[in-house]
């Protein structure tokens, strides 16, 4: 039962350090700030929630007690990530980073020039 | 077993986070590198959970949160200060 369990803490934490590899080619390979922003977020976000699940999980397993720091650092990277994210693109929008010359709609522009002209 | 599959997540984070420091490097605007630090600091989340694994003890399960808790801080100011211009501004009612 035991080993079971620790097959399944292994598979949980190689499955989130891909999320983290993945992050990194996003990261690398695309063109802009906006969408490399989207590819740090979520696909972190998520990895590094596999990766303590698999931790509290192997906690529970072989000591047996469950660790209630493991799992609020869960809930606080789930809800904090995203908004430093948001943080961060939002400032660099409001630097005047340019977008991907291929992307196709700004929604933002008509809303900042109204908001110059006042 | 486990061990195996500790080894390989610990080299593929460290190869994620080399990556990252290439952006860090060579990041055309400043949000890019702000932006790769804290993908860099949440990989640093990751090892040092896998490490408490390894060496099978919980003492740096508050090391976690503790990373957790300045990443975000440091990236709350540093937009801050990119937007605003300045971190704490003045109280202008006083």
């Amino acid at each position: 039962m035991i080993e079971i369990g620790k097959f399944i803490v292994g598979v949980l934490i190689v499955l989130g350090s891909l999320l983290s590899i993945l992050t990194t080619v996003g990261m690398l390979r695309f063109p802009d700030t906006y969408t490399r922003g989207h590819a740090a977020s979520k696909s972190a976000t998520l990895g590094i929630m596999l990766i303590l699940i698999g931790t509290a999980l192997y906690f529970w397993i072989t000591e047996g007690y469950i660790s209630g720091k493991v799992i609020l650092g869960i809930v606080f990277i789930l809800m904090t990530t995203p908004v430093a994210s948001h943080l961060i693109t939002r400032a660099s929008y409001n630097n005047g980073v340019a977008l991907w010359k291929g992307s196709v709609r700004d929604d933002l522009e008509k809303k900042y020039k109204q908001q110059k002209k006042q | 077993m486990l061990d195996i599959f500790m080894l390989i997540s610990l080299i593929i984070l460290s190869l994620a986070s080399i990556g990252l420091l290439y952006r860090v490097v060579k990041g055309p605007g400043v949000t890019d590198r702000v932006m790769a630090l804290d993908a860099i600091g949440i990989n640093l989340m990751a090892i040092t959970a896998i490490m408490c694994i390894m060496m099978n003890t919980d003492a740096f399960l508050d090391i976690i949160l503790v990373i957790g808790i300045l990443a975000f801080v440091g990236t709350v100011a540093f937009s801050k200060f990119l937007e605003r211009g300045e971190v704490i501004e003045r109280d202008r009612n006083r």
